[in-house]
C-alpha cells in the first residue's frame, strides 16, 4: 500500500473538523503512517472467503411498544448547552447573509 | 482493607453504620489524592446522603442491599446526574449529565456508595492515564510508575485502598490492564451482559463496563449487581444477571485450560514465569493444562487500531460545541466546530479519530476497515475452535509490570502494544479476567489473564480464586 502523505494527512483533518499546525501535520504523518504500517500484516491476508464482523453477536433492531414515555426535561438539558435560544440549541449564523 | 462482602454484611447487621464507612473511605482519599491524582471529582455532599439513606433502612430494619455502604469508584466516563463527567477531556467541560448510567441506577439500589469519578486516558483512549487532561493518575505501588489505563485512577483507588470498589470500561484492556499494573482483580464481561447506557462511547462494538476489586469474590459481587437485561441498551443481552458469588469456590477440578504461546510470547521473563506458575497452581487444582497456539491472535492489535479508531471517529463527531461542554466562538458554525474540537481534544484524541477518519474515507475503505472486520470473523472462528477443546485459556495480561511516566507516550505504537494480550477478548465479545500473580522486577504485581468464551464469568471468577489462593490470599 503506499506510504501515506502530508496532503492526505491535511485532507483528513478537514474531513474531521480538526485544524493541525505545521508541528503537528509533521508528527501526524510520520506516527499514522507507522500504525498504516503495523496494519499491513492483514492487507497480505487472503480473506475473500470471510464475512465481516461489525458486531460481536450482530446487531438487531429493539422496539418498545409505542407508548408515551416521560423524557428528559428540555429546559434541564438546555442549561448544560453552551448557548440555548427558546428552548432551542443556538449556534452561530448557517446561512451566507450580509451581516 | 475490609472487603465489600464484609461491609456489606456488618451494616445490614447493624455493626457498622454506612455513615463511618464512608468516612473512613474518604479520610484515605484526603490523605493521598494530592499526590496520586485518582479522583477528578469527590462527590462529598452526595456520597454523605446515599450513606445517611442506606443507615436510614437500617435502622427501619430493611435489607439496604448486597452492596450497602460499600463505598464505590466510578470511571469518569459514566454518566451520574448533577456531578461533572469530563471523559478526562476539556471538550465537556463543565458538563454536569441530566441522567444517570444504567450502572449507577444499579448500584445505588443495591445500597452502594459513589464518592466520585476516577481520572482516566482522554476518552478512555490510552493505556497509561498519560493523556488525561487534567494529570495523569500515579500507581499506588509506586508514584514513579502509571497505574496502567485507561482506567487508572478506578484501578488505581482500589489499590490505594480509597474504596474496595470501582467501575471501570475496557474497550481493548482498559481495565485488565490496569489491574495488572495496580495489583488488583479486574474484568472484562461478555459484550452486552453490562449495560452501555450512559457509558460515554469510545468504540460502541467493544466497549463494555467491568468491575475492579482487591478480591476475587469481591469482584463477582460487583459484577452480579450491575450485569442483567437492560432495554435502554440495544446491545444488552437479553438475560438477567447470572449468579456469580455462589460458584466463586467451585475450582478449577476436571477443566481443561489452554496454556497460549500467543499470550505470552514477547512478555517480560518475570511474567512469563508468573503464568507459568499459575499453570502449575491451576493443575495442582485438578486442572488439565493444554499447550496450545492460536496464531491469529497475533492479528488482533493492528484489527483494533483500525476499528476502535473508525468508531471513535464517529462516535466523536457529536463533540461540535452545539448540545454540550465547550464550545470555541467561530465566524460560522463550521468554523465554530473546528475551533472548538481542535482546542477540546487532546493529541491522542485528534490521533484516533483522523486514523479512524481515514481507515473509512473513500478509496481506502475496503483496504483497512473492510479487512479488519474480516480479521475480526477470523479471531472469533479461532477462539471458537479453541473452546471446542478446552474450556478457558491461560496467558499473560500485559507483557511487563507498571512502566515509568513517559517511557512510552512519545511512542503511540510502543503504547498500543501494552495492550496485545487484552484486545482479542474485545474483538470476540467474549470475556476475561486479570488476577494479581506473583510479583515481578522491583517487587511489582503481575497480571494473569484467564480467558473464557461468552457467558464463562462464573468459570473465570472460579478459576481466578483457584490463583488467588494458591498466591496466598485466602
Amino acid at each position: 500500500m503506499a506510504e501515506l502523505t502530508r496532503s492526505e494527512v491535511a485532507h483528513v483533518a478537514k474531513l474531521a473538523r480538526l485544524t493541525l499546525s505545521d508541528e503537528e501535520l509533521d508528527l501526524f504523518t510520520v506516527q499514522l503512517g507507522k500504525i498504516l504500517i503495523h496494519a499491513q500484516d492483514m492487507s497480505a491476508l487472503d480473506l475473500s472467503e470471510l464475512l465481516p464482523t461489525a458486531h460481536p453477536f450482530g446487531l438487531v433492531n429493539v422496539l418498545r411498544a409505542d407508548e408515551v414515555r416521560p423524557s428528559l426535561d428540555r429546559d434541564v438539558v438546555l442549561a448544560e448547552a453552551p448557548d440555548a435560544h427558546e428552548g432551542r440549541f443556538a449556534v452561530p449564523r448557517i446561512l451566507g447573509e450580509a451581516p | 482493607m475490609t472487603t465489600a462482602l464484609s461491609i456489606a454484611r456488618d451494616v445490614n447487621a447493624g455493626e457498622r453504620s454506612a455513615s463511618s464507612v464512608l468516612a473512613a473511605s474518604l479520610a484515605i482519599v484526603a490523605a493521598r489524592n494530592e499526590e496520586l491524582n485518582v479522583f477528578l471529582h469527590v462527590d462529598y455532599e452526595g456520597a454523605t446522603a446515599m450513606a445517611a439513606a442506606v443507615d436510614e433502612r437500617v435502622a427501619q430494619g430493611l435489607n439496604a442491599g448486597p452492596l450497602a455502604g460499600v463505598p464505590i469508584a466510578i470511571k469518569d466516563n459514566m454518566c451520574q446526574t448533577g456531578i461533572p463527567t469530563t471523559c478526562s477531556s476539556r471538550i465537556l467541560d463543565g458538563w454536569r449529565p441530566p441522567y444517570n448510567a444504567t450502572v449507577i441506577d444499579r448500584l445505588i439500589a443495591a445500597g452502594a456508595v459513589p464518592v466520585g469519578k476516577t481520572n482516566l486516558d482522554e476518552f478512555a483512549m490510552g493505556s497509561s492515564t498519560e493523556t488525561s487532561a487534567f494529570g495523569p493518575t500515579r500507581n499506588p505501588l509506586d508514584p514513579t510508575r502509571v497505574p496502567g489505563g485507561s482506567s487508572g485512577g478506578s484501578a488505581a483507588a482500589v489499590a490505594a485502598g480509597m474504596t474496595p470498589l470501582s467501575l471501570g470500561s475496557d474497550t481493548g484492556g482498559s481495565i485488565r490492564q490496569p489491574a495488572a499494573l495496580c495489583g488488583v482483580v479486574g474484568m472484562k464481561p461478555t459484550y452486552g451482559l453490562v449495560s452501555r447506557y450512559g457509558l460515554i462511547a469510545f468504540a460502541s462494538s467493544l466497549d463494555q463496563i467491568g468491575p475492579f476489586a482487591a478480591t476475587v469474590t469481591d469482584s463477582a459481587l460487583l459484577l452480579e449487581v450491575i450485569a442483567g437485561h437492560d432495554p435502554r441498551d440495544t446491545t444488552s443481552l437479553p438475560e438477567p444477571s447470572p449468579v456469580l458469588v455462589a460458584h466463586v469456590n467451585d475450582g478449577v477440578a476436571g477443566k481443561r485450560i489452554g496454556l497460549v504461546r500467543e499470550l505470552v510470547e514477547g512478555a517480560d521473563e518475570d511474567v512469563v514465569n508468573a503464568v507459568n506458575s499459575a499453570a502449575e497452581a491451576l493443575r495442582a487444582a485438578g486442572a488439565t493444562i493444554v499447550e496450545l497456539s492460536i496464531p491469529e491472535l497475533r492479528l488482533g492489535l493492528s484489527a483494533y487500531y483500525l476499528i476502535a479508531p473508525a468508531e471513535a471517529s464517529s462516535n466523536l463527531a457529536r463533540y461540535d460545541g452545539v448540545r454540550f461542554g465547550l464550545r470555541v466562538n467561530g465566524d460560522d458554525v463550521t468554523a465554530m466546530m473546528e475551533a472548538t474540537r481542535t482546542a477540546g481534544f487532546g493529541a491522542e484524541v485528534k490521533r484516533r479519530i483522523m486514523l479512524g477518519t481515514y481507515a473509512l474515507s473513500a478509496g481506502y475503505f475496503d483496504a483497512y476497515y473492510g479487512q479488519a472486520l474480516k480479521v475480526r470473523t477470523l479471531m472469533i472462528d479461532a477462539f471458537r475452535r479453541a473452546y471446542d477443546h478446552v474450556d478457558l485459556l491461560l496467558g499473560a495480561t500485559t507483557p511487563s509490570v507498571a512502566f515509568a511516566f513517559g517511557a512510552k507516550s512519545h511512542d503511540p505504537m510502543a503504547m498500543y502494544l501494552s495492550d496485545v494480550f487484552t484486545i482479542p477478548t474485545n474483538l470476540a465479545g467474549e470475556a476475561a479476567i486479570s488476577v494479581p500473580f506473583a510479583t515481578g522486577e522491583a517487587g511489582l504485581p503481575i497480571g494473569v489473564q484467564i480467558l473464557g468464551p461468552g457467558r464463562s464469568e462464573a468459570q473465570l471468577f472460579a478459576a481466578a480464586r483457584v490463583l488467588e489462593i494458591a498466591d496466598g490470599r485466602p
